[in-house]
């Protein structure tokens, strides 16, 4: 128990060192835009069907969770404010940041992992080349470029699928959904000129985004002892990626919403 | 106990002579196992090193000390001076720029092609235009004869043209010393002897110190001019390549048996 706390402690020491290390590389990122572009085809292109497939049927099922219980309070107009509100909020940044950690999390780190283990991260040390900045930059930047702008598709997907259900099953008309989904999202925000609910959202995949990143670079770099080794760490990956994404969530909402 | 055997050539006193690597008493262990214990090695500028040894006597770990990916629990190894143990990072990517390495499995980056993890570390370290390094890179797959292979992925070479493509990277910023990490490994024997007569030209034409390690009694032929056996972690027999060969150690013998490679 005592051992397994303090490899977590130790764990999360390399991560923010790693992240610290990243962020102080930030500048030599125009260099890397190449290696920045790859990663966001690989991480953000190729994920595109499955958030927008999970998002439609997230928005569908909150529109008929809470349709149903709406009708029977004949308040279901009200559906279209509360999939917005719904999607904005937690589950378009939530569904992203679990999607890239699935997928994206973890091919970083079975792909760095597969580097540590054939000696190819020994090889760019031996080369004197700098690993955070050829491996983890590209990484980072892209990820947290990947998991607002998938978020945002997730957002209007996951609305989109709501209204199906709404105009569909719950005879709510798609021009008054729509037109009561756009309000719930007019709340302004302080500094940004955005919905408040809509930039909060972003906020929290952007950090989602580096999150994951940073986990599984770490997860992928340390990983050790051949194939076994490379499952472990990809592992590791997803479960500390998901955690972080629910315990930064938590703290995320306190911090927009009621610091 | 150590048994260097009367066989060790020291034609001139060890600190007259150029010494480029240097172990003294140096001890590494992994958890419980030892795998360096008490070593002292010497590797003099220009010569060819062979270091044998049965497999998991710390072969390995030695030519990672030399390089800076390990550090002595004990004792202390220094490379032109430097000592590892203490060196800053400043330092060690410094002297690193004038070292080569070839890893058993010759560690090319996967997703990059040949011609780009061959210039990747002129690339990454120096400020040379693009169409110098491109001259530097076709010599050097010249120099390992690999011409035209400059877009293929490391997956689409054989084990033996991955080696030869590892070689050029290393050799990619001319370095002063090299270090070949089981060169043969997982090569047939034609292959084998062509990375062999590989290392004793690059030898021949650049003039560089190298350590090499391998199981082959054929390498050492080829390319030794001085060689080292390596037992748990000591030195038990130490000499010039013909005198090595012709030993009658019973380690030697027995490590050797009946196989003439």
């Amino acid at each position: 128990m005592l051992k397994s706390f303090l490899t977590t402690c130790r764990q999360f020491g390399v991560q923010l060192e790693l992240l610290f290390e990243a962020v102080v590389r930030l500048p030599s990122a125009w260099k890397r835009r190449a290696m920045v572009a790859d990663q966001l085809y690989v991480g953000g292109v190729q994920v595109v069907h499955v958030v927008l497939l999970v998002g439609l049927f997230a928005g569908m099922i909150l529109a008929l969770q809470s349709g149903l219980y709406l009708a029977q309070l004949g308040q279901q107009d009200q559906i279209g404010t509360l999939v917005a509100l719904s999607m904005a909020r937690e589950m378009g940044p939530f569904i992203t940041g679990i999607i890239l950690a699935a997928t994206a999390g973890s091919a970083l780190a079975a792909e760095l992992g597969t580097m540590s283990v054939s000696d190819e991260l020994a090889a760019l040390e031996v080369l004197s080349v700098d690993r955070v900045d050829f491996l983890v930059l590209p990484r980072l930047v892209a990820l947290a470029i990947a998991c607002p702008l998938l978020t945002v598709l997730c957002d209007l997907i996951g609305v989109a699928g709501g209204g199906l259900v709404a105009s569909a099953q719950l005879s709510v008309e798609l021009e008054l959904y729509f037109k009561t989904a756009v309000e719930a999202l007019q709340d302004p925000g302080l500094l940004i000129p955005l919905p408040k609910d809509v930039y909060a959202g972003l906020l929290k995949s952007f950090v989602f985004g580096i999150l994951i990143a940073v986990i599984s670079c770490s997860a992928g770099m340390h990983a050790r002892g051949g194939a076994l080794g490379v499952g472990q760490a990809t592992r590791q990956a997803v479960r500390d990626s998901i955690i972080a994404i629910i315990v930064s969530n938590y703290f995320l909402t306190w911090l927009l919403y009621q610091a | 106990m150590e048994t260097r055997t009367e066989t060790v050539d020291r034609s001139a006193p060890a600190a007259e002579r150029d010494v480029v690597i240097r172990f003294e008493n140096v001890s590494k262990r992994f958890g419980s196992k030892v795998v360096l214990d008490g070593l002292n090695l010497e590797v003099f500028r220009g010569e060819t090193l062979v270091i044998m040894g049965p497999s998991g006597t710390g072969k390995s770990v030695t030519l990672r000390h030399v390089i800076g990916l390990m550090k002595p629990d004990s004792g202390r190894v220094t490379v032109e001076g430097h000592d590892m143990g203490k060196i800053r990072p400043k330092e060690l990517a410094e002297l690193r720029r004038n070292m080569g390495y070839l890893f058993q499995d010759a560690a090319l980056i996967n997703w990059l092609n040949v011609r780009d993890n061959v210039a990747l570390p002129l690339r990454e370290n120096t400020d040379m235009e693009e169409d110098e390094i491109l001259q530097r890179v076709e010599a050097k797959l010249d120099l390992v004869h690999l011409p035209d292979i400059l877009d293929k992925m490391p997956s689409e070479l054989s084990g033996g043209m991955r080696k030869r493509v590892g070689l050029a990277r290393a050799l990619i910023t001319e370095p002063k010393l090299i270090l070949y990490d089981e060169p043969n490994a997982g090569l047939d024997p034609e292959i084998s002897a062509s990375i062999n007569a590989l290392i004793r030209d690059i030898q021949k034409q650049l003039e560089i110190t190298s350590v090499v390690i391998t199981h082959l009694l054929s390498c050492v032929r080829t390319v030794a001019n001085r060689v080292v056996l390596l037992e748990k972690g000591k030195v038990v027999l130490e000499g010039k390549k013909d005198e090595f060969l012709a030993s009658k150690h019973p380690r030697l013998l027995q490590f050797l048996g009946d196989s003439d490679d």
